[in-house]
């Protein structure tokens, strides 16, 4: 598809900030270890990019989804990390855009206005692809709900100020005994727990999130109660396309990289770029990145249009994360032994590119349910 | 706190390629961009404004395409906008530029009802690099003029600027109405959010004609521009200064003479 635009301009404007502040700066935040909070203030504070679904009337920018998954695409290009912190924000509000009532939408924005990070908390030590394995649980009691349990690998889990949360509200129903639920981080008994040691992606916060006899108020029910697997499964087909964008990103960087470093490289006498073997590879990637891109944007232009997209949503995920792993891998090929040191970003790219294949539904289930999409078709 | 920024939209010299055989600038796909001194300018503007509350209107003067630099101006603190635009001004040197763009300042300030508390310019354009406009306009318009400034504050009606040079720093002040240009300032300027750039995008700026903006013909164009430019070179920086030090006063001046007369400057 063509970019409008107004797309096209924010999407320069972000790119600016991607290659002025985030490719410079995000290694040594990585190096040290350290949380990149001066990056994300700007980002959030100064450009508005820390939820990129926020409805207009809600204070938001009310953007198209082709244009927030084309900005995902760009941040995604500098940092996986980062991006990932943004986008959990909106991972974790689209629940509330789903199902929320006009007053939990402010309860929600507001504080996320205030406390800039939110948190998306499905995943426990025993439901991963299965949804149905849920064993935190919310109890009615008078005008409250008690929540009990364990949440693990939850992106922003440690900084975010609110979360949603799935949890079991009828246990003999399995997935339609399971609710959503709004909880704020300042609750007594919201704590949390370990925070993970990742392979990549390690701008990312991910930690387990503990709920200890937690109460909430009744009105913080998202949807109707027993109702929340529909909830979340509508929820991840949204996000699948903006993971989609991520691997596009990560691709797109691993290309660039790649082609520069092609051009520099002289070996026998000449810049390695003039080899057909080294340019085979790179137009491989160019093939699969502009592919893999459009999958994302046809799967936003379809939730823009209002159409069904549960589909195309899993197959821009499956693509774009594909690409990601494979042109990480073949564009640190390209750079040989340098593509092998961190001094180059190659690597970091084939660590973070991985992360794609697995969250919000790995690329087997993506895979079971555009076949499960085929088979109600045909 | 009412204050004006006026802007120029340059190409971004940073893209542009010499042309190797005819030695001229190509200018084809050189993107434009406002000019850098002039966006350090806006941010400064724009922090008076986020301290002291206020207004801030952008002002430029060129083609039609300089709408484009005014909505950038627009998504990074301006909260208006007017571009100066006439065929009729074509061919205008600093001296008619800054002619033309001080009638202009009139008229606004006409309509707003009263001056502008501060006019701010960059402290020069990239690719003239004059630096006259902003002083000039302070001339016409009769009001104090601080130039180059690094850092301010606004201190009760007037500014207060640190001033940079190489053998220290001013300190200045000026009471309002005065015209402040700025150079590259320690802080970076803001970058537009989302929102203020979609904003932008849909602003209508609007133009000022020869109809509104009223300069004698001998005053603006090319017949209101004494410069005549000649050619155009790349002057070369001659730093030969030598300092003298760990020596005292006498012993100093004895090596003082004897390199110039090494050198042959004096006998």
């Amino acid at each position: 598809m063509i970019l409008d635009e107004e797309t096209l301009e924010l999407r320069d404007m972000v790119r600016e900030f991607v290659d002025n502040e985030i490719i410079p700066n995000a290694p040594e935040y990585e190096k040290k270890n350290e949380f990149a909070y001066p990056i994300l203030d700007v980002a959030i504070n100064e450009m508005g990019l820390g939820c990129l679904c926020q409805p207009e009337e809600f204070g938001g920018a009310g953007l198209s989804n082709v244009a927030f998954l084309t900005l995902s695409e760009e941040i995604a290009r500098g940092d996986l990390g980062i991006a990932t912190t943004l986008f959990g924000n909106c991972l974790a509000t689209y629940p509330v855009l789903i199902a929320g009532t006009d007053e939990q939408k402010k309860l929600w924005f507001d504080t996320l206005d205030e406390k800039k990070y939110a948190a998306f908390c499905l995943t426990e030590p025993n439901a991963g692809s299965d949804a149905g394995g849920v064993r935190t649980s919310a109890v009615a009691d008078g005008d409250d709900y008690v929540i009990n349990g364990t949440k693990c690998f939850i992106s922003n889990g440690g900084i975010a100020g609110i979360y949603t949360v799935l949890a079991v509200t009828d246990p003999k129903k399995g997935v339609l005994g399971l609710s959503a639920f709004i909880v704020e981080r300042d609750r007594d008994g919201v704590s949390i727990g370990k925070e993970e040691d990742k392979m990549g992606m390690r701008l990312s916060n991910t930690t387990e999130v503990i709920f200890d006899h937690v109460r909430v108020p009744k009105d913080h029910l998202l949807g109707k109660l027993n109702r929340g697997f529909k909830i979340i499964m509508e929820t991840l087909d949204h996000s699948r396309a903006g993971v989609g964008a991520f691997g596009v990103g990560i691709a797109q960087r691993a290309l660039e990289e790649a082609t520069k470093y092609a051009k520099q490289r002289v070996q026998f006498g000449q810049p390695v770029a003039n080899f057909q073997a080294v340019q085979h590879i790179l137009a491989d990637m160019a093939i699969e990145i502009e592919c893999a891109r459009q999958a994302y944007l046809h799967a936003g232009e379809l939730i823009d249009a209002g159409l069904p997209y549960k589909m195309e949503s899993a197959i821009a995920k499956t693509k774009g994360s594909d690409t990601a792993m494979k042109c990480a891998i073949d564009g640190l090929q390209v750079l040989g032994g340098y593509g092998y040191m961190k001094e180059y970003p190659l690597e970091k790219l084939v660590r973070d590119a991985k992360i794609l294949q697995i969250y919000e539904g790995t690329n087997q289930i993506q895979r079971g349910v555009i076949a499960g999409c085929l088979l109600k078709k045909y | 706190m009412n204050i004006l920024v006026c802007v120029k939209q340059v190409p971004d010299t940073t893209s542009i390629k010499i042309d190797p055989i005819k030695h001229t600038l190509i200018r084809t796909g050189v993107p434009s961009i406002v000019n850098p001194y002039d966006a350090y300018a806006l941010e400064m503007a724009a922090r008076i404004k986020d301290a002291v509350g206020g207004k801030i209107c952008a002002l430029s003067m060129g083609p039609e395409m300089a709408k484009d630099a005014l909505k950038e101006c627009l998504s990074v603190g301006a909260d208006e906008a007017y571009l100066i635009s006439d065929r009729v001004f074509g061919g205008s040197d600093t001296l008619a530029t800054s002619c033309i763009i001080s009638t202009a300042i009139k008229l606004l300030e006409e309509k707003n009802g009263a001056p502008f508390d501060l006019i701010f310019c960059g402290k020069q354009a990239i690719d003239g690099d004059t630096g006259q406009v902003g002083p000039e306009i302070a001339e016409h318009l009769d009001r104090a003029l601080i130039t180059y400034a690094y850092e301010s504050q606004i201190e009760g009606d007037a500014i207060k600027v640190r001033r940079e040079s190489d053998e220290g720093y001013d300190m200045l002040l000026a009471h309002f109405p005065a015209v402040v240009t700025v150079e590259k300032t320690p802080y970076e300027p803001r970058y537009p959010s989302i929102k203020s750039k979609m904003a932008a995008r849909k602003a209508q700026i609007t133009t000022l004609t020869s109809a509104e903006v009223t300069v004698d013909e001998n005053s603006r164009g090319l017949k209101g521009s004494p410069t005549k430019v000649k050619s155009t070179y790349t002057a070369e920086v001659q730093k030969n200064g030598q300092t003298i030090s760990g020596l005292d006063g006498s012993l100093a001046g004895a090596k003082i003479a004897s390199l110039l007369f090494d050198a042959g400057i004096i006998k």
